[in-house]
């Protein structure tokens, strides 16, 4: 019965995870009607690599602070800039003030990047199974994989609930398989992410098999992680971020 | 202290339960293991307490239910931040298990390790003197698969990732040893009280 649990992709270095640093916004995009990208400058990041998060804090006059983990979105690049992509939760402390208060100029502060299990350095075939904000992990590799053309193969399947609240949508690549579960364009079926979706990419393997990495909620990372093992991926060669 | 413009937070609660840094998640019990919940029958289950003891032993779904019965009522913490007050779990405590096995006097650390190989360190202090339980119950009933059932390691005043979910079993060391978590930046310890949450904390 005992396996040996999946290991952790690289080495994660104590003092950039302890240290706070100061970011400071300064561009806001939309993605979706809920959910924005916050770029901030950060000059002393450390540098990440896609799939890492970092833990953001945000501080009241009185000293009151809340603290949330993000993702990265950008890949890791020399431009002393990190993206966040942050979906408007209802009555979310942190999330509501990303989304009606900020403004470029404002300071927040993080720390990190944090976590190098659900790391890809971009070595090994990558199939990414994400859904809602979970693909925001996902498309730090997808960026990345283009970024450094690299030739390992990349596949994701994507979840959203319609075309609009589809993340990144303009920036989706044939490598990206979209599964709509409220509403889709005309001609595309409308269901949750199914055995049909999985089966196809798990029979056409690359070399040494696929790396899968699934992140969102924990109710999609039960159900994805269970079609992946229906379809004969390996359990030791998932690597979960679950939203909580 | 660097205070964020325009944010005020949640009304202040003043609740001396709470950790630095952690909220209250109320209701809420979210699943953050970063492995596949595995499909574990009490039948397949088993605890086994070894290393440096005097005798090592293994106890089947029967054999560890055999023990007498010990509950924790009280509150746990996430290093992701939300903590969960007045939980109940039911189960057998560590030290019945390790009264059998007997520790020799040079075991300082334990590593837990899960059914799935899933593993995390502790001190052997933190595990003994009815601070630490092997739970199979949670609020009176069976635990649920996502949470660690059929039966998980709860040590309830260290950070919940040490807490093994799917317990197979702890090794007693006379040294430290990193185990899943510690090994990916996670602090050795975890004392949510210190909120030692990454290494360096
Ligand atoms: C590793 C990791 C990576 C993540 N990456 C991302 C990401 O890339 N993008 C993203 O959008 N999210 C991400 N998340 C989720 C993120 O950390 C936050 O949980 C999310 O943004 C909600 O935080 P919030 O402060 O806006 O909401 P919260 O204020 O925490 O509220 C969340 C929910 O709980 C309720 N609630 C919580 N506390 C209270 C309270 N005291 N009183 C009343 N109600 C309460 C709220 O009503 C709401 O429905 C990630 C999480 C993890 C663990």
């Amino acid at each position: 019965m005992t396996r040996f649990a999946v290991p952790g992709r690289i080495a994660v270095g104590g003092q950039t995870a302890s240290r706070w640093q100061t970011a400071t916004l300064t561009e806001i995009r939309r993605e979706t009607p809920r959910a924005a990208t916050f770029r901030l400058a950060v000059p002393g990041w450390a540098g990440h690599l896609p799939g890492q998060h970092l833990m953001l804090r945000l501080t009241a006059p009185d000293g009151y602070a809340a603290q949330r983990h993000y993702s990265i979105a950008s890949a890791p690049d020399p431009s002393g800039h990190i993206e966040l992509t942050l979906d408007r939760v209802p009555d979310g402390e942190v999330s509501g003030w990303f989304h009606t208060v900020a403004r470029p100029g404002d300071t927040v502060e993080v720390r990190g990047p944090l976590s190098g299990f659900f790391a890809w350095p971009g070595d090994r075939p990558a199939l990414l199974l994400g859904a809602g904000s979970g693909v925001v992990p996902l498309m730090s590799m997808v960026r990345h994989h283009r970024a450094r053309g690299l030739t390992v193969p990349l596949r994701m399947l994507v979840s959203a609930r319609s075309p609009e609240q589809l993340i990144y949508a303009s920036e989706l690549g044939p490598e990206t398989t979209p599964v709509f579960t409220r509403s889709a364009p005309p001609g595309v079926p409308v269901g949750r992410m199914a055995a049909a979706h999985v089966a196809p990419l798990l029979a056409d393997r690359p070399e040494g098999g696929w790396e899968a990495y699934v992140c969102g909620s924990n109710a999609f990372a039960e159900h994805a992680s269970r079609l992946l093992i229906a379809a004969g991926q390996p359990v030791d060669r998932i690597r979960i971020e679950r939203f909580g | 202290m660097n205070v964020t413009r325009g944010f005020t937070g949640r009304p202040r609660v003043h609740n001396p339960g709470l950790p630095p840094g952690q909220y209250d998640a109320r209701e809420d019990w979210p699943v953050l293991s970063a492995e596949v919940t595995p499909d574990l029958s009490p039948a397949d289950w088993s605890f086994r307490v070894d290393g440096l003891v005097e005798h090592p032993h293994t106890w089947d779904w029967d054999a560890a239910h055999a023990l007498p019965a010990s509950a924790y009522e009280g509150d746990i913490h996430c290093v992701t931040g939300w903590s969960k007050f007045g939980v109940r779990f039911g189960g057998v405590s560590l030290d019945a298990f390790l009264s059998v096995a007997r520790p020799h006097g040079s075991a300082t650390h334990a590593l837990a390790y899960s059914h799935t190989g899933y593993t995390t360190n502790l001190p052997l202090a933190d595990l003994t003197g009815g601070r630490a339980w092997i739970v199979w119950e949670y609020d009176g009933a069976p635990l649920p698969p996502e949470h660690g059932g059929p039966a998980r390691l709860v040590v309830p005043h260290l950070y919940f990732w040490k807490s093994a979910k799917w317990i197979a079993g702890i090794t007693l060391l006379d040294h430290d040893e990193p185990g899943f978590w510690e090994r990916n930046g996670y602090h050795a310890r975890g004392n949510p009280w210190e909120e030692q949450r990454y290494s360096g904390d």
